[in-house]
């Protein structure tokens, strides 16, 4: 970072942005105590992640105020107005994580009390998939990164590839035995949810992205998430 | 400021050009010039006397931002760094005042003068930090769960230094986590795949034993399918071991010093009798000055064994597997490449999860355990390298590892450390 001529702006942007990380650290925390709660059927990590989410929202509000009283009373210029932006829409986005994180760690606790499931498992590596790809992206954010940023963006397709290939399975599953569907039901939302994950953290790339090289990336990501458009036939047994 | 103030005090010359001058002065032009050089000389004395008197102040503002660490003797230093459990020291503001070398390894490089909450986001491990800060010790364990599994517990302690420093330490608890969470594993795993085989094979024992008693052909025939029933087992369970052993060393770095192509070649040659039966030829190419790769010899032959093996399992009969091995941005690309059906897009990103069958029926009838590829995966991962699958239905498959070329040898010499006496 460039020296202010007042120390103190400089302390109190790189404050917001240590703010940021440690929201983060709460949002990687949550995270994966709902990916544990589904993958070790661990009631209690699933009750830990819907308990999490208080503390995000909250460190969210005091990011916003403090990006605020920073834009009024010092009105940043260039990488300091991107960066305090920057502070603000990544917050934004770890909130939403924390969400999702919250929603997958609730269907947990209600599968946790079905039998289990070998999709579960395909499940709970799909989501280290999106855990690996919320560290980077933060990583890239507190290490001030455009091509480590950039990387993360363009990996998103591996998650959507194993969202497409779960979702045919469970449609799969539900139509050969209707008993399944609730429990598949879940896992569906559970699968979306994770795969949305994915997507917050494509927005923080390029967030990063921005901040960085006050750039923008291209505006066309790889989207390979092709759910909205299978279908699997019924097949009648005679 | 204070340093050339203090070298002038400290010094013998301003005295020598004071005397010659005061000889020069009272010489050439009497005693009146003499006297006032003398005052002037008291008058100047006085003021560095005065700057003396401010030195403690002046001192005391500038090691405020000096490195304590720096002030350590150089055996400590030495020794801190060297240490194999990962050492951390923060200043008040929670910056990063020195990580030792297991730390670096944990972390990463480039974490000087960071926050805490920059380099450590996990929030456990952040109010450790703080309460320290506030005097009272604490230890929390945590995990790091990407991208390979670790879990600690951090000690976070303040240490009585000036200007006051939190000192973190990390246990490393994966190997012990990973002992109970592999012994679960495995029996889960085992028990549920092991039980389809052994089905098979009671089933069969049950009709020997009953009307197939008597019957030579059928008997025969009986046998020899719970004679592969068996084998099958055996298999599953040589995979799942292999797979565990893998998995519990994951997070450790290899350290040997190789060259793939003999590996791959090694990898071939065992596969040979088996690429015959189907009539496939394995042909291995190699770029001319490959670097070397740092890996471990006897999980490197598995991976390419496991995916040589792949390739005749599901390549075209009489067909041809081709590897090849070529040097890309410093990463060295050892490619499999098969002329079999190909593998449908979808199925493609599951590939590594273990049990995962594309066509359970044809893995069983190949005898795979649906274990190859995690176990390639979980090699892959500890070399730090990369798996890339690509693959056109009717066209073939290639399975591409990519593994960092190892860096340029370091003389010997400096990875010595110093002799503890040149240090003292």
């Amino acid at each position: 970072m460039t020296d202010h001529t007042v120390k103190s702006f400089g302390e109190q942007l790189e404050a917001l942005s240590a703010l940021v990380a440690q929201m983060g650290g709460l949002a990687e925390a949550q995270f994966a105590a709902a990916i544990e709660a589904i993958a070790r059927r661990d009631s209690v990590a699933a009750e830990r992640a819907v308990a999490g989410d208080a503390r995000i929202d909250e460190i969210q509000q005091e990011i916003e105020d403090r990006a605020l009283k920073l834009l009024a009373l010092r009105q940043p210029m260039a990488v300091d107005l991107r960066e305090t932006l920057a502070a603000i829409k990544t917050a934004a986005e770890l909130e939403r994580i924390g969400d999702l994180a919250k929603n997958i760690a609730k269907r947990a606790l209600v599968l946790n009390r079905e039998p289990p499931i070998r999709l579960t498992q395909s499940l709970a590596r799909m989501g280290k998939a999106a855990q690996n790809q919320l560290k980077e992206v933060l990583d890239s954010f507190t290490s001030r990164n455009a091509e480590e940023a950039e990387a993360v963006w363009n990996r998103d397709g591996e998650i959507d590839e194993i969202y497409n290939s779960l979702f045919r399975e469970l449609l799969t599953y539900m139509m050969e035995d209707p008993r399944t569907i609730g429990l598949c039901t879940h896992l569906l939302f559970v699968a979306k949810n994770i795969e949305r994950a994915g997507d917050h953290c494509t927005n923080i790339a390029e967030v990063v992205y921005h901040m960085v090289r006050a750039g923008h990336l291209a505006n066309t990501r790889p989207k390979a998430d092709v759910t909205s458009e299978t279908s699997v036939p019924y097949e009648t047994h005679a | 400021m204070v340093e050339s103030f203090l070298r002038l005090r400290n010094s013998a010359w301003p005295l020598v050009i004071g005397m010659i001058a005061g000889g020069a002065a009272v010489l050439f032009a009497g005693p009146g010039l003499f006297w006032a050089l003398v005052a002037l000389a008291l008058a100047a004395l006085l003021i560095v006397q005065f700057v003396t008197f401010q030195e403690p102040i002046l001192r005391a503002q500038e090691e405020k931002t000096d490195d304590p660490v720096a002030a350590l003797p150089p055996m400590t230093r030495l020794l801190l760094d060297q240490l194999p459990i990962p050492v951390m020291l923060l200043d008040d503001d929670e910056r990063v005042l020195f990580v030792n070398h297991s730390m670096r390894d944990v972390l990463g490089p480039g974490l000087d003068r960071k926050r805490a909450s920059s380099v450590l986001r996990n929030p456990d491990v952040l109010g450790a930090i703080s309460d320290a800060r506030g005097g009272v010790a604490t230890n929390v364990p945590f995990s790091l769960p990407v991208p390979i599994e670790r879990h600690f517990q951090a000690y976070a302690a303040r240490i009585s230094v000036t200007p006051p420093a939190t000192a973190l330490l990390l246990h490393d608890l994966t190997v012990v986590r990973r002992s109970e969470q592999m012994r679960a594993d495995f029996i889960a795993n085992a028990s549920h795949e092991l039980r389809t085989p052994l089905a098979a094979v009671t089933g069969f024992i049950e009709t020997l034993r009953g009307h197939a008693r008597e019957d030579a052909a059928a008997r025969d025939q009986f046998l020899d399918i719970m004679g592969i029933e068996a084998a099958r087992m055996r298999r599953l369970i040589d995979d799942l071991l292999s797979l565990t052993r893998i998995e519990m060393n994951e997070h450790v770095k290899p350290e040997g010093r190789l060259g793939l192509d003999g590996v791959v070649r090694q990898a071939a040659a065992a596969l040979k009798p088996l690429a015959a039966q189907d009539g496939i030829t394995v042909t291995v190419e190699t770029q001319a000055g490959l670097p070397p790769v740092i890996g471990e010899h006897d999980e490197l032959v598995q991976l390419f064994q496991n995916l040589i093996h792949n390739a005749i399992k599901y390549g075209r009969e009489n067909g041809k597997v081709q590897v090849s091995l070529t040097l890309q941005d410093n990463q060295v690309h050892v490619a499999v490449r098969d002329d079999g059906e190909g593998i449908a897009q979808n199925a493609i990103p599951r590939l590594t999860e273990r049990f995962y069958r594309v066509d359970v029926k044809r893995s069983r009838e190949r005898g795979g355990t649906g274990l190859g590829l995690a176990i390639v995966k979980h090699i892959v991962s500890r070399h730090q390298g990369r798996l890339h699958i690509e693959s056109k239905l009717g066209e073939g498959s290639t399975f591409s590892v990519f593994l960092p070329a190892a860096p340029a040898e370091i003389a010997v010499k400096t990875t010595q450390p110093e002799p503890v006496t040149e240090m003292l």
